[in-house]
């Protein structure tokens, strides 16, 4: 206003109308949520798995075949094979006889196969001195992401995928391997090719990680008793910086310090002084000292190079490898080292120029393409080694057949290796000396949420064991990039995390254009410019991937022309571009792996997305594509985020304001967004049901009945929310959900409500409250073996006394397989399988005939001591054509005292008792709740979201429709009291209640309504345990550990020390003896060791030799002692004396 | 109704007592002068009545009495001979034995225990068989009810199959499911299911599906004072505070004034309590021993019935009570 005071009110008003128009708050753009459903058709969830995977298959295998495409072999000059071309198929399955058959991920998970598609080559190559040309070999399998660009699955109507017996709803972006749903994880990392200031063992260093396509190395540059020095793995030593310098060619001195740019110059002085001590005046003599530093090569290969060329050559390749060098032309690493240097100096007098490591800018998520896309190149690289080798072997050998080598190309290896690693997540990549465990996970079936939780899981590399805090805590950049609730608690919390709703993550872009773009908009070139041109003011470093690209005077234009540029679809939405006015430097990225998120464009204090483009977006004219392609929306990543003003909602926008948010909710994750009312919850509540909601039981999947999983639970009877979400509704959970809405009062009774123990309405129980499936699948290997023998399945036992079938094969049909319907009870046998004897001498069996080989039993047998049915029986083979039988089971649960149930708002509680209905309190209406939950839960809890989920979960009732409670928004209370008290019930949700005990009224007012529970896979029934005698360890004699293998109790260290301090000796003994290894021993009191039956063999006589009683463990201390050497002797007093 | 002094007064947040306490000493006498019973209405599944003059023990016991202690029948076992249906055996089971069944538990006995044999006496045979097939007539439609036939099982086709001379004794339309249209599964072609199913006397203390009330509760006639006349624009707003029909407003010089109507049907919501200037107009409280009864009935019986069947079930635990009293004695 401050430009327009001098004018004249009249003139103002007439020209840009009334100035009160102008102070007033922008009108909010309603339901501009509704551009979350439609990023979420395009992006965010599993669709940034599946872009990744794509992405490798589609572009970047190409890649790694170019770059590696020639195989040469030293023992002949013309021979050399020529990859030309690379595809990946579609999958498929080898039926044997080489027929193969299209498949589905459903077949494959069944059968216990790996969904893999074909990956074939056109080769060129030499046979003989022929040049003969081969297309469509097979070199491999690659296995293939669910609902990636090659799988059966993409672009299939409901119809037609419920024909493949898959789940329209799930979300695909994992691989089916040997039966098995495996996810990989995203992992986070630091970003490559950055400097990255730190504090280090001598104070401030600059680091850079530096990786291309063959190498990843590091590179450090510190100072060290004020001299600078340059640190490497190929460096036995580190390099005083200044002959670093001079082996680039930057030879005097004054170049070196213009290039640095410093002001203070005595700062670099003892460095620079280093030079004339060691007297290096020239590059040839710099390259000479470096020489002498390098780190002697463990392989020497044929051609022996002097020092100076390994140093120039390590110069070239290995320091610094992320920056090119042309011809030997060193200038852009030397400005690239001068500037490491300078941010040394600097960040020596001023701390604020070291780097936050935590920071979200400074990580990358790497994805399943580019992790498959390293193990692919380096089994490709050895692929194609083994080739070579074998040619080399074969070549100079005279054969009578020509060498061919595609004879030799099997696609094992490759197949081998890409399964392993993804069956095992064992990453091992030779060529960066990378090994990484737990890289993939089974996908979690429990419930539909934890399936889709996994697919938005990041992992981090950090250790879990160390004790900082800093990569553990919530860095304020991860804002809207990672749900702020959904964590693990304990070792992993913080280290895990999970993506929030509208997070992508960018795939690898082409930099070309933009370096193009830079140069057209005033950028000049680092080798165009000297020292004295970066280092005057005003002028910033231009840099694209962490690499220099030059310098620019008006940073200014540049950024405005790019974003423009950006905004306008010329170059790729994905990249970013930001100043760093500390540095003076801009950066723009176009690398993989950078976390970004919509937001909508504010210009001059208006959005771009008017209210107009929403009714066209629900009319279906328009996508979330058009969004981006007219500039109204575009990605931010963490970096540029940090260079816009973003408001949260319209009321908040200032004239800076250069973004707006999408919709608040979305800063939440899949997980967390199930929670209603989040925002009333006191924050680790809504972390507590992040990691509960996983153990929901409930629906998986429309394809549930037709899975054999290891193990599934399934509600009988599953209810959507009342409450509900908008996330609940963008991830489907109201289709799949995994709760029933319980009527619940808030009061106390009977006294087995104690610590969050539930009361539970016997009534709603028989009902069908809480009832669930529990699936449990067998599984029976057939085997066939080398000597021609095979499993067999024989039919059932015939007890001779009255033709029936013994009791244990009662279940079996005459097949040996039991029967579907049938009632299985404990140890009774479901497939009467047995195995051949001799399995391992190879040849044909004696004589042919079946008859003559002698077998096992080896039957498969039920044990658990609650019986089950058995709901199917698959028979089949799988991959390597032995037969596979799986027997799916199954167990109807009602719940019982100790099964646990949870609210959404990490409320858990286990029944505490069941009540008779007539025994519950009821209303006014005849109402008697199905779970009386304990007041005191709420207090320390603070988890005002349930109360307010009951109220609108009431009021939802009363009205017949569904309330919200999305996130920093959902039904108000105010609203929601109003329609409880127009449908005649309390406004605060208090009713009137009478005893059904007494029958008289309860003296206070009781907070009810419908909230919903979520039944968890805890359930006392696989947990309850107990026993008298059992099976003891062999070795130890005592009792066995663990329920599954029916073990003892343990009396612990801690319960020792409490009967040693009540004084029960006699106590511990029985304990820790007589009910546990007590064993007879004969003792020689004359040379203290062991004997047996009454008898000292070490002194040849029984004279002295008594019994006594200790323990197993004891006594095989002593002998395991005596084998050792040692003998420990026993001295043995009457106990009486 | 309400010029006695109530005996329970509501303040915001508690039920408190007014005064002196119930008096609980019982006798014949008194009992006589009190005691009366109001039935307000009495359709066949539903009824309401008073109960004035009693005890809050005794109509409570006459409730839960009512909830799990009069018998009625329900399928209790369900032999399954085919069943390929996507529905798993324990729970088709479950839900058909959660089918009311309308058979007069009076003409039948008590299993003598889970093993005994079937007899006419204590058991009801019921049969369903149905196999789900494509309809080839109605090719074009893409209504489920067009293109399959028999997909939908309800309990209409769950039919009775008399034991030993059950069919002489008992009418056809008098044994069977009371509704036809619930649900019972889904089928699609190539589905069929064959079961028997065996229904026994049982109360609702073993399980729900024997209960014969969808429930049976009271609660405490409501009385409601104004302490001050309210008028215009506040007596509209205190109508708008109780449940219909409950404050009525008048016309008197000119001005609405508020009046209570008849308190009965009042929820007792106290949304009074949400307006800080009427919150002290208004005293509401309960009459302790009127007990307003509401039975609604499942439909194996009729509710009258119920709760008749539930005095006598009183009296025949009262009975063996003392039988068991003068014995020990």
């Amino acid at each position: 206003m401050g430009e327009y005071s001098g004018m004249d009110q009249q003139f103002v008003e007439t020209h840009f109308g009334n100035s009160s128009d102008f102070t007033k708050p922008i009108k909010e753009i309603e339901e501009k949520w509704k551009l979350v459903p439609a990023f979420l058709k395009i992006k965010g969830l599993v669709k940034q798995h599946i872009d990744s995977f794509n992405y490798f298959i589609n572009v970047e295998i190409k890649k790694i075949v170019e770059a590696n495409d020639k195989v040469v072999c030293d023992a002949d000059p013309l021979f050399y094979i020529k990859y030309t071309n690379v595809y990946v198929g579609s999958p498929d399955v080898d039926e044997g006889f080489n027929i193969s058959k299209p498949t589905t991920p459903h077949e494959c998970r069944l059968r216990d196969m790996t969904y893999s598609a074909p990956i074939t080559v056109d080769i060129e190559y030499m046979r003989g001195s022929q040049r003969v040309s081969r297309t469509g070999l097979l070199i491999g399998r690659m296995p293939i992401m669910l609902r990636s660009s090659n799988c059966v699955l993409t672009n299939k109507s409901e119809y037609e995928l419920a024909k493949m017996n898959e789940c329209p709803l799930d979300p695909g972006g994992y691989f089916v391997v040997k039966g098995q749903e495996k996810v990989i994880l995203i992992q986070e990392q630091l970003s490559r090719n950055r400097l990255i200031l730190e504090e280090g063992k001598y104070g401030v260093q600059c680091q850079v990680t530096s990786s291309t396509h063959e190498k990843k190395t590091r590179t450090i540059v510190f100072v060290k008793a004020n001299k600078y020095y340059l640190g490497h793995n190929s460096f036995i030593d580190p390099i005083p910086i200044s002959i670093v310098f001079k082996a680039m060619g930057v030879i005097s001195d004054q170049e070196i310090s213009t290039m640095v740019g410093i002001k203070d110059l005595r700062k670099i002085t003892p460095t620079l002084e280093e030079c004339h001590t060691l007297k290096i005046y020239t590059q040839e003599a710099a390259l000479k000292y470096l020489g002498t530093k390098l780190v002697p090569k463990r392989f020497v290969t044929t051609k022996v190079k002097t020092p100076l060329e390994e140093a120039r050559e390590a110069l070239t390749s290995t320091i610094l490898s992320h920056v090119p060098v042309v011809e030997y032309n060193y200038k852009m690493k030397a400005v690239y080292l001068a500037l490491m240097l300078k941010r040394v100096i600097e960040a020596q007098s001023d701390s604020k120029f070291l780097d936050d490591k935590d920071y979200y800018g400074n990580k990358r998520l790497e994805l399943a393409g580019s992790l498959l896309s390293l193990m692919f190149e380096d089994v490709f690289k050895r692929f194609n080694f083994d080739l070579k080798t074998i040619a080399e072997k074969t070549i100079p050998k005279i054969r009578a057949t020509q060498f061919d080598v595609v004879k030799y190309m099997k696609s094992d290896l490759i197949t081998n290796c890409l399964v392993f690693a993804i069956a095992t997540g064992n990453w091992t990549i030779k060529r960066f000396r990378m090994e990484r465990h737990g890289v993939t996970q089974v996908l979690s079936r429990l419930s539909y949420i934890s399936a889709l939780g996994m697919m938005t899981r990041v992992n981090s590399q950090f250790e879990k064991t160390r004790k900082v805090s800093g990569p553990r805590s919530l860095q304020p950049s991860q804002w809207g990039m990672l749900c702020p609730s959904d964590t693990p608690e304990g070792e992993a919390c913080g280290l895990v995390k999970n993506l929030a709703l509208m997070t992508h993550i960018t795939t690898e872009g082409d930099e070309n254009p933009l370096v193009r773009l830079a140069n057209n908009t005033g950028v000049l070139e680092i080798n165009t410019v000297g020292g004295e041109f970066i280092n005057s003011d005003g002028v910033y470093l231009v840099f694209l991937n962490g690499n220099i690209i030059g310098a620019i005077r008006h940073y200014r234009r540049l950024i405005s022309m790019f974003r423009l540029m950006r905004r306008s679809g010329y170059i790729s939405g994905y990249c970013s571009i930001y100043p760093n006015h500390l540095h003076r430097c801009v950066y723009i990225s176009s690398d993989g792996g950078r976390l970004c998120r919509p937001y909508i464009i504010v210009i001059n204090g208006i959005p771009s997305v008017s209210k107009e483009h929403i009714v066209e977006l629900e009319k279906g004219i328009r996508s979330f594509e058009d969004f981006l392609h007219d500039g109204l929306i575009e990605f931010l990543d963490v970096n540029e985020e940090n260079d816009s003003y973003i408001a949260c909602y319209e009321r908040d926008i200032t004239r800076e304001t250069t973004h707006l948010e999408i919709s608040t909710f979305t800063l939440l994750g899949v997980c967390a967004g199930l929670v209603p009312y989040p925002h009333h919850n006191q924050s680790p509540r809504n972390t507590y049901q992040c990691a509960m909601g996983k153990q929901a039981m409930g629906t998986i999947g429309y394809n549930q009945k037709n899975r054999m999983d290891t193990l599934m639970y399934n509600l009988v009877y599953p209810q959507a929310p009342m409450v509900k979400t908008k996330t609940i509704e963008l991830t489907n959970f109201d289709k799949l959900p995994a709760g029933q809405n319980a009527t619940i009062a808030v009061m106390s009774y009977s006294g087995y409500d104690i610590e969050d123990a539930l009361i539970i309405n016997k009534a709603s129980l028989d009902r069908g409250f809480g009832r669930c499936l529990v699936y449990k699948t067998s599984k029976c290997l057939l085997k066939r073996y080398a000597n021609q023998t095979f499993d067999r399945i024989q039919g059932p036992l015939i007890d001779t006394q009255n033709s029936k079938p013994i009791w244990k094969h009662g279940v079996l049909d005459a097949d040996g397989i039991v029967g579907p319907g049938e009632q299985v009870l404990n140890k009774q046998t479901i497939v009467n399988r047995s195995i051949p004897v001799i399995s391992a001498v190879p040849g044909a069996a004696p004589g042919g005939a079946t008859s003559s080989i002698e077998f096992r039993d080896a039957p498969i047998v039920y044990k658990n001591p609650e019986s089950s049915y058995v709901e199917k029986v698959m028979v089949s083979t799988n991959e390597e054509e032995s037969g596979l039988i799986k027997i799916l089971l199954r167990q109807t649960r009602r719940p019982e005292i100790g099964d646990k149930f949870s609210s959404r708002h990490g409320q858990k509680g286990v029944v505490g008792l069941v009540v008779e209905q007539e025994d519950m309190p009821f209303n006014e209406y005849g109402i008697c709740p199905d779970i009386i939950m304990n007041p005191h839960g709420y207090p320390s809890r603070m988890t005002v979201g349930k109360l307010i989920e009951l109220l609108s979960g009431k009021a939802g009732l009363l009205e017949g429709k569904f309330h919200y409670g999305t996130a920093f928004g959902g039904s108000k209370v105010a609203d929601v009291s109003e329609e409880l008290s127009k449908h005649g019930f309390n406004y605060q949700g208090k009713d009137f209640f009478t005893s059904g005990i007494t029958g008289e009224p309860l003296e206070a007012y009781i907070y009810s309504g419908p909230v919903y529970y979520q039944k968890l896979k805890h359930m006392v029934q696989d947990k309850m345990h107990a026993r008298a005698r059992g099976p003891r360890a062999v070795l130890t004699r005592q009792p066995t550990e663990g329920r599954s293998k029916d073990g003892g109790l343990r009396l612990g260290e801690m319960e020792r020390d409490c009967l040693i301090g009540y004084g029960a000796s006699m106590m511990l003994v029985e304990r820790l003896m007589v009910s546990s290894d007590i064993c007879e021993v004969d003792v020689c009191n004359q040379c203290g060791r062991l004997g047996y039956c009454g008898w000292c063999n070490s002194c040849k006589s029984s004279g002295q030799v008594s019994t006594i009683t200790m323990p197993y463990a004891c006594k095989l201390l002593l002998t395991e002692l005596q084998a050792m050497n040692i003998t420990a002797r026993l001295t043995l007093n009457h106990y009486c004396k | 109704m309400s010029n006695k002094e109530p005996g329970l007064i509501s303040l915001e947040y508690k039920n408190v007592r007014a005064g002196k306490e119930l008096d609980t000493t019982w006798t014949y006498k008194k009992f006589q002068e009190n005691f009366r019973v109001v039935i307000v209405r009495c359709e066949n599944y539903e009824m309401e009545f008073d109960l004035i003059g009693i005890h809050p023990f005794l109509a409570n016991a006459f409730r839960r009495i009512m909830i799990s202690d009069v018998p009625t029948m329900a399928i209790e076992k369900v032999h399954i001979y085919n069943n390929t249906s996507v529905m798993q055996d324990e729970i088709l089971a479950h839900r058909l034995g959660l089918v009311p069944l309308k058979a007069d538990p009076g003409l039948f006995e008590f299993k003598e225990s889970e093993t005994s044999e079937a007899t006419a006496q204590d058991t009801l045979q019921f049969e369903l068989k149905m196999k789900c097939s494509k309809n080839k007539e109605n090719k074009d439609s893409s209504r489920h009810d067009d293109i399959y036939k028999n997909h939908h099982v309800l309990s209409k086709h769950i039919k009775w199959m008399p034991i030993g001379n059950q069919a002489e004794l008992h009418k056809e339309e008098n044994i069977r499911p009371i509704h036809d249209d619930i649900s019972l599964l889904k089928m699609r072609p190539g589905h069929e299911i064959d079961l028997q199913m065996f229904a026994v006397k049982g109360t609702g203390r073993d399980h729900a599906k024997f209960s014969p009330v969808a429930t049976a509760f009271y609660r405490l006639l409501p009385d409601i004072k104004l302490t001050r006349t309210v008028e215009g624009e506040q007596a509209e707003r205190l109508q708008k505070c109780f449940s219909p029909g409950v404050i009525a407003l008048r016309k008197s010089e000119g001005k609405c004034v508020a009046v209570v109507n008849d308190s009965r049907y009042d929820m007792c919501s106290r949304n009074v309590f949400k307006h800080d200037d009427l919150k002290d107009s208004v005293v509401m409280g309960r009459i302790e021993d009127h007990f307003i009864f509401t039975i609604e009935s499942v439909g194996n019986l009729k509710s009258h019935q119920i709760f008749k069947e539930a005095i006598n079930i009183l009296k025949k635990k009262c009975k063996t009570l003392l039988d068991e009293i003068d014995i020990s004695n």
